[in-house]
């Protein structure tokens, strides 16, 4: 499963980082460091609905609040 | 609204906007024989003795913003032309002299290279002057100039001849690239090598960033640039004008910052890397020190390979204040990461090629990097983030810096090192005074420029280098 954080000006305002390190403490914590790859990106086009997020190119919008759920519901449910 | 320092920069942006306008039509070479009489209209010259020799003479700019003579492999060209063959005397005494008691030029000269006549007039003896400038500095009527050349005297590591012709050469196995003639000449007559033609070719191809995706990397002094609009304006401009997204080059700098001070404490001994114009000089008139230039990439070529590791099909131009850039760029460890290089007034020429008015546009926002990666663009920046980078990292090590605000203060530096009586540990080598904002290519040079970087670098939303980097994997 690969996920891809936009880290561009945008979503980077919006909070990526704290999404990325949730994402990297949430993926350690499962113990699924193997299955996931997780990059960054600068741009995917849709700064409106930053921080974009997409999993196996399906696109999600997520903010820092939100990754729990997100995670639980998209990664952890599939993986 | 001040836009240029110099008339000279404006003349070469009319060139550059004007080239640019034919090319995005696709109508360069249909209509370059127009554009000197667009720009210099009429019969009574404004500049040389006639329109016709002002003309040719821009048509020769016209060369270099497409790119120049492909066969000199320096980034920058002397337009022959254009050499105004100023007066290279050097120290010379003026009528001004009055023949006084005092003769301070004769006691400060340590050459012995001064000596009176029957009125007690000062007399430099040639042959023995080294051109210190210490009489012209001690007279009190001021009687004593320089007539060294603009070119020349901007020229700090002397890569500046005469030839035969009375016109300036550049020694190329000297020459940094730095651009200070090029910023210094007043008539013009030295310019750096445009490659607009090139961005405007992948912007172009990209059909609307369909094909591959072009990204815009812009070097932190940008802060202290296009001063007339906001810096969101900027930012929205470059999207205006068909990039992606535009990226701060300072996150590269965060990167480098990181690696370097581990480096450093590893080596215990370093010179930086940032400045390619720095690293070039050492090169050619260090060898014995290059081993300890840092072996980081600089901030352009660390980040533009990261991005092309995300996106190995994308476009990556470099937008900075620099002309040495241009040159780093065609290096074979840089060429596969970054595309093309551009300076501040070329990206102004760029807006007004396409009638983008940036002081009409929306605000769009850039956030990439820390307060530390964004000052480097100001001289002492880069010995700061080192700093910072051995702290975040808690490596126990005594940093003494030294930061050198110029290529003079980088000679004295590496001659100190090469004697081993120099008292610092890192070298923060920066060709320009003032760091990059003391860059050929900025548009305007001022003394707020440092406070704007500054002002700029505590505006990041992070605030240590660490956190910067931390989204990078």
């Amino acid at each position: 499963m690969k996920i891809i954080v936009c880290i561009g000006s945008s979503c980077h305002i919006k909070g990526s980082r704290q999404v990325v390190e949730k994402l990297q403490c949430l993926i350690a914590e499962n113990n699924l460091s193997d299955k996931i790859e997780l990059s960054g990106t600068f741009c995917l086009g849709k700064c409106q609905q930053g921080v974009c997020v997409t999993v196996d190119d399906k696109f999600f919008s997520v903010a820092p609040e939100t990754v729990d759920e997100f995670f639980k519901d998209e990664i952890l449910a599939k993986a | 609204m001040r836009k240029f320092d110099t008339k000279v920069q404006y003349l070469k942006y009319k060139v550059i906007r004007e080239v640019a306008k034919e090319a995005w039509n696709d109508t360069l070479l249909e209509n370059i024989l127009e554009i000197p009489g667009t720009i210099i209209p009429g019969k009574t010259p404004t500049m040389r003795c006639c329109v016709y020799k002002e003309r040719a003479i821009l048509s020769e700019r016209i060369k270099i913003a497409m790119g120049g003579n492909k066969d000199n492999p320096n980034v920058i060209e002397v337009i022959d032309i254009a050499c105004d063959e100023c007066p290279a005397a050097g120290y010379e005494v003026t009528d001004s002299c009055r023949g006084c008691l005092a003769h301070r030029c004769e006691s400060v000269c340590k050459c012995g290279a001064i000596s009176f006549d029957h009125n007690h007039t000062a007399h430099i003896d040639k042959s023995k002057c080294v051109e210190c400038g210490r009489c012209a500095k001690v007279c009190p009527y001021y009687a004593i100039v320089n007539r060294k050349r603009p070119c020349q005297n901007a020229c700090k590591i002397k890569a500046i001849t005469i030839n035969e012709d009375n016109a300036a050469a550049i020694d190329n196995n000297k020459c940094i690239a730095c651009g200070a003639c090029v910023y210094q000449c007043p008539f013009g007559a030295i310019m750096d090598k445009s490659y607009i033609l090139d961005v405007i070719n992948l912007i172009k191809k990209s059909e609307n960033n369909q094909n591959y995706k072009v990204y815009a990397m812009v070097a932190p002094s940008i802060s202290s640039q296009f001063t007339y609009a906001k810096l969101g304006q900027v930012i929205k401009g470059l999207k205006e004008l068909g990039f992606y997204t535009v990226i701060e080059a300072a996150l590269g700098a965060d990167m480098v910052a990181k690696k370097e001070s581990k480096e450093l404490s590893e080596k215990g001994f370093l010179t930086s890397s940032c400045c390619p114009a720095f690293v070039s000089y050492v090169r050619s008139e260090f060898p014995d020190l290059v081993q300890y230039i840092s072996h980081n990439p600089s901030p352009m070529a660390t980040l533009a390979r990261y991005i092309k590791d995300t996106d190995p099909s994308s476009k990556v131009v470099f937008i900075g204040p620099c002309t040495a850039k241009k040159a780093e760029a065609q290096l074979e460890d840089v060429k596969p990461y970054v595309d093309v290089v551009m300076t501040f007034e070329e990206l102004q020429a760029l807006y007004d090629s396409r009638d983008i008015d940036i002081t009409k546009l929306e605000e769009d926002v850039l956030d990439n990097a820390s307060y530390f990666g964004r000052i480097f663009a100001r001289s002492g920046g880069l010995s700061d983030a080192v700093a910072q980078g051995l702290k975040e990292q808690n490596i126990d090590f005594d940093l003494k810096a030294i930061p050198c605000d110029g290529i003079e203060e980088c000679k004295i530096a590496l001659l100190k090192k090469r004697k081993n009586v120099l008292d610092a540990n890192f070298i923060e080598g920066m060709a320009c005074v003032g760091g990059c904002i003391g860059g050929a290519g900025c548009l305007t040079h001022g003394e707020k420029n440092k406070t704007e970087v500054d002002k700029y670098g505590k505006e990041a939303l992070e605030k240590t280098i660490q956190d910067a980097v931390s989204v990078l994997k």
